[in-house]
């Protein structure tokens, strides 16, 4: 249980940050503090097992068909990186509390913070691959929000959004690579496909899955081509610079090439992409990080050259070589993170991260200074300091590859260290000298709490770097261990190997960086230059933007040509696409052409005949009328409707004919309801217009469409109408169970409830956001001015009737007779919905229609005697009954877990009631109840929200000004 | 028979075609109204025609499969008549409240310039 918690628990700490007040920093820091102290107890308390070599595993069953299981899997590597996750982030936490200024929203930054902690303990301690991919993203969205965190300024938003597509694009990349790898592998699990490396590498599909993964790795890692994001990314504030993107996130891209080093490296190929990209990105990065000018920003070029220093080393594909990569790692971890927390420290101090204006440094801050110096002799690999130590292993690394005339790695690895001395130089310059200009701030030492991360940082580089083999040898020989297995190379981690070429190609480094550095300064001094000199035409940066704006580019011409913002032309084209639909059918190759009828109209009823005729005509001459006479075309559409439910009933389906029947009867009030608020029309001839040719010209177009679109759908039906039936339909098991297994009789309804009753949960879910969405809407419905005076009907001078309220109306006025008798019919309404409930299961029947006849029997009370009257002694509440049937569905279907089955599953109880006699009832009637109740609750709500509109108050424009005007006056 | 439902169906679709096709929102909402009184004549017909052969397993005994009218398509259509209900219900308030907020009851939500 350790495993899972320790990835959980910085979620829950993220979680309860967010909810924080905005000023709470000592307890976010407290909070962010503990998670990451607990883990890395934790992950601490582990150390015995991984240093014996074991492999802990925790599963989870997720998707076993698919071999998508959430594994958690901690051997010496993912032990390695999960202390450096959890350690360095604690120090960066203590850091940050000192760091963020009040005024900044600290619950976001912390909230961040630990989400990108879970992502990262997510990364390192995923044993299936699919499920590392999704942690991956994860670091990546993680990343951006923090990159993003100052989002007022325009350089953090672009350094975010950059940072974000290059690495999601990569992790998109190594998603492909992940699923060829398991496709080649048979699994996802890593174990099954680190064993499977022999048969990975020598199948046709391993250079496919190599890029992939590789693009994914270099773009995490920063890796040129893709070194262009990170030195954008120190946008963020100065924690997350020195935690993501430097000692963690960045790691990632190494940590996965460490991974599956055993599965893909060995072969050619591997050596030139992976040392290739390395070598070019060491180069650069360390050149390019002599000439900036912001203190961030050498760092984090520095940054991209050790970087490339270990895809280096993980490309030449040797097992020492793999010993040094990790080491490597760890000690660029702990010397750079120190060195970010240093400038942001110099940066908060001074106000300005300029290395042409800082200068002096060490007379006000000399302790910051003293650290900062430490650690940058270590970036710079001077002896007795870990830098030293990975970076001799480097060297001497570099001199196995190729034969012994092949020299260039070694060119290129001591020409590194060159530059990466005078980088270090430039950086430690800073705190020598006399400021030439005058600082924004006075510089002092920063509060004890803030500088604390940083000594014991530096104390880690120095006490690694004096006694290695004491301090984190162990821990190295576990993780190598855990990578190389019985190939684990025989290695001594000692600081003095003897006179030999390594020690030699290190003190070529160190003078040569200061002799070079010497000679900048006198030649071309790096303050006065504004760009890098020789590469700076190669700007990733703007290749970057250049892909983005051709790609927005090409999408506005698209968009341009395909799309358009008109419903008819879209609708057009879809009923053209649809027509298409019979076509192919009918040319498909396994289509029969249909064989026609020698009567096709034999046995039909006249009835039947005359019963469609009337339907096809009210549909006709509703499509005839629909603009101009909208309550007729009303009518109209409601004759079909009945039509379509008579047929229903015609052809055996009782239950589709009662809830057609009152659907129609409640779809017409509602459009009724709606019918005010639209603005009259008067037919063109009335008003002597002629009509254009053009817009007749659409018409006939569209008739055409009209007449081919239902000509085919006829044709489609006619075809398979004529065909028998298939023989292997399903439906024959639902009427051979109903009653057996289902418990009722009335198969459709059995369906429902029973047996499709996770779909009809669905159903009424639906059924009840849209009553909410109609009741929202409409809460803030503004109607349109000409609706907004009384109907004239309601102002007649003539008519009594126009007077009185709807209440008084149906109370004594003119509908009292149908007063008397609606109300006297209210209960038996209301008892026939129960009726026709009871007998859903075995009878036509059920939850919706009941309902639906429960709803009408309310909506003719409303129709008599108005809203008001109905309210006033009727409390409805809708919403509630939304609730209750969903819970009460819900928890019919939860139920079921109680005895052991799944969701929904069905159960009857016979029980023997004195009078009533033996009843047998299933539990499919409960949820028949919930869906009868949110039924009912939905339609009452979407029928009283839009009557409720006649009765409220608009606000008239102009009337409020006038009428206040009056008061004054 | 087949043939006249089959028209029957075709007469209704057109219709609706013909009216979600046209520049006025009510004209849409009849037309979508027609065309899902099409379409669900439409999937309840791929269950045949049967006449008085209501899915009701009544009868004693273990019922036959042949003796009863497909109940698969009338609970697939059971649930679209709701359903539709519950979109009409939808449309109906977007066409009213964008009627208030544009002035016109066109679909685009402005008079087009023809």
């Amino acid at each position: 249980m350790l495993l899972p918690s320790l990835l959980l628990i910085p979620f829950i700490g993220s979680v309860i940050a967010a909810v924080m007040p905005e000023n709470a920093r000592n307890r976010e820091a407290w909070l962010a503090g503990s998670v990451s102290l607990a883990g890395l107890i934790g992950a601490g308390s582990l150390y015995p097992r991984i240093s014996a070599g074991e492999v802990l595993r925790y599963e989870l069953p997720w998707m076993p068909a698919y071999g998508l299981d959430f594994v958690l899997r901690i051997d010496g590597l993912a032990w390695i990186f999960a202390m450096l996750v959890l350690g360095i982030g604690l120090l960066v936490v203590l850091y940050a509390r000192y760091y963020m200024s009040p005024e900044d929203p600290v619950p976001r930054f912390f909230s961040f913070l630990l989400a990108f902690m879970g992502s990262m303990l997510g990364v390192v301690l995923s044993g299936n691959l699919v499920q590392l991919v999704v942690f991956w993203e994860l670091t990546s969205i993680t990343s951006f929000l923090l990159i993003g965190y100052w989002h007022h300024r325009a350089d953090a938003r672009r350094g975010a959004r950059m940072a974000f597509t290059v690495t999601a694009t990569g992790g998109l990349c190594l998603l492909a690579g992940v699923i060829i790898l398991g496709h080649i592998a048979g699994s996802y699990d890593l174990d099954a496909v680190i064993a499977a490396g022999d048969a990975i590498r020598a199948h046709e599909l391993y250079l496919p899955a190599l890029v992939l993964v590789a693009l994914g790795a270099l773009t995490k890692s920063a890796q040129f081509p893709f070194h262009f994001w990170l030195p954008h990314a120190m946008a963020a504030p100065t924690p997350v610079s020195s935690y993501l993107h430097s000692a963690t996130m960045v790691k990632a891209g190494v940590f996965l090439l460490m991974r599956l080093w055993p599965a893909l490296s060995g072969t050619p190929e591997w050596t030139w992409i992976v040392a290739g990209a390395g070598v070019c990105t060491l180069l650069l990065g360390s050149f390019a990080a002599i000439f900036q000018h912001d203190l961030k920003g050498l760092l984090a070029y520095s940054t991209i050259s050790h970087l490339g220093l270990i895809t280096v080393l993980l490309g030449i594909g040797t097992p020492l070589a793999m010993v040094a990569a990790i080491f490597h790692t760890i000690n660029h971890a702990t010397f750079k993170a120190s060195l970010f927390m240093a400038a942001g420290i110099i940066d908060h101090e001074t106000g300005t991260r300029d290395l042409r204006v800082l200068r002096g440094l060490h007379r006000q801050m000399p302790i910051t200074a003293t650290l900062a110096i430490v650690a940058s002799a270590a970036m710079a690999g001077v002896p007795l300091l870990n830098g030293f130590l990975s970076k001799e292993m480097f060297f001497a690394e570099t001199l196995q590859v190729g034969s012994s005339r092949n020299w260039w790695m070694s060119a290129a690895a001591v020409a590194m260290g060159i530059f990466s001395v005078t980088y270090s130089l430039r950086f430690i310059n800073i705190f020598f000298g006399t400021p030439k200009v005058a600082l924004p701030k006075t510089p002092h030492e920063p509060p004890r709490w803030m500088r604390f991360p940083v000594e014991l940082l530096v104390l880690a580089c120095l006490v690694v770097g004096v006694l290695p083999g004491l301090s984190v040898g162990p821990a190295l020989h576990a993780a190598v261990g855990s990578v190389l297995g019985p190939r684990t190379p025989a290695y001594d981690l000692a600081v003095w190997h003897g006179l030999n070429v390594p020690l030699l190609m290190s003190f070529i480094a160190l003078i040569g960086g200061a002799l070079f550095y010497l000679t900048l300064r006198r030649r071309f001094d790096p303050d006065l230059r504004d760009n890098v000199p020789l590469i700076y035409r190669f700007s990733g940066a703007q290749a970057y933007e250049n892909v983005m704006i051709a790609l927005s580019q090409a999408a506005n011409f698209l968009l341009r040509l395909f799309g358009t913002r008109r419903l008819q032309p879209q609708m057009l084209w879809m009923m053209l696409a649809l027509l298409l639909v019979p076509v192919l059918v009918g040319l498909s190759p396994s289509a029969q052409l249909a064989a026609p009828l020698a009567a096709p109209f034999a046995n039909l009823d006249p009835l039947f005949a005359l019963l469609l005729t009337v339907g096809c005509v009210c549909a006709l001459a509703a499509a005839w009328q629909a603009k101009y006479h909208r309550l007729v075309a009303l009518a109209l559409v409601g004759g079909t409707g009945i039509v379509t439910a008579v047929v229903f009933l015609w052809l055996s389906a009782p239950d589709l004919a009662l809830t057609q029947l009152m659907v129609e009867t409640v779809t017409t009030v509602l459009i009724l309801l709606g019918l005010r608020w639209l603005p009259p029309r008067i037919a063109p001839k009335e008003l002597a217009i002629d009509v254009p040719r053009s817009v007749w010209l659409h018409r006939s177009r569209d008739l055409l469409v009209a007449v081919a679109g239902g000509g085919a759908l006829a044709a489609l039906t006619y075809a398979i109408l004529v065909r028998p039936a298939p023989e292997d339909s399903i439906s024959g098991f639902f009427v051979l169970r109903a009653l057996a297994e289902g418990g009722g009789s009335n198969v459709v309804n059995v369906l429902l409830v029973d047996f499709r009753g996770f779909d009809t949960m669905g159903e009424i879910t639906v059924l009840a956001a849209v009553a909410l969405t109609v009741y929202a809407l409409l809460r803030r419905f503004r109607p349109a001015h000409e609706s907004l005076a009384p109907p004239s009907q309601q102002t007649n001078d003539v008519d009594p009737a126009a007077a009185q309220t709807p209440a008084e109306q149906a109370g004594s006025g003119y509908l009292m007779v149908p007063g008397v008798y609606l109300r006297l019919l209210l209960p038996f309404m209301l008892l026939i919905a129960a009726y026709f409930f009871m007998r859903g299961h075995n009878l036509p029947g059920g939850g919706f229609v009941a309902g639906l006849i429960f709803a009408v029997a309310i909506i003719v009370q409303y129709m008599l005697a108005g809203t008001v009257w109905v309210e006033s002694h009727l409390r409805l509440r809708p919403h509630r009954w939304l609730g209750f049937g969903l819970v009460t569905a819900a928890a019919t279907g939860v139920g079921a877990w109680l005895f052991g089955h799944p969701f929904l599953t069905s159960h009857t109880v016979h029980l023997h009631l004195p009078i009533l006699g033996e009843l047998h009832v299933p539990s499919a009637f409960v949820f028949d109840l919930g869906v009868f109740v949110v039924v009912v609750g939905s339609t009452m709500l979407i029928l009283t929200a839009i009557a409720h509109q006649s009765i409220r108050g608009h606000r008239q424009p102009g009337k409020g000004a006038e009428a206040t005007a009056r008061g004054v006056l | 028979m087949e043939a006249a439902v089959a028209i029957a169906i075709g007469i209704l679709f057109g219709s609706g075609i013909w009216l979600i096709l046209r520049p006025r929102t009510f004209q849409v909402i009849t037309g979508l109204l027609l065309m899902s009184y099409a379409v669900n004549l439409f999937i309840f017909v791929m269950g045949r025609l049967w006449i008085d052969k209501a899915p009701l397993t009544l009868a004693p005994g273990t019922p036959d499969p042949a003796d009863y009218a497909d109940p698969l398509s009338q609970a697939l259509v059971l649930t679209a008549i709701v359903i539709g209900f519950a979109t009409t219900a939808l449309y109906l308030v977007m066409m009213i409240g964008a009627r208030g907020l544009s002035g016109t009851d066109h679909v685009d939500g402005e008079e087009s310039d023809e």
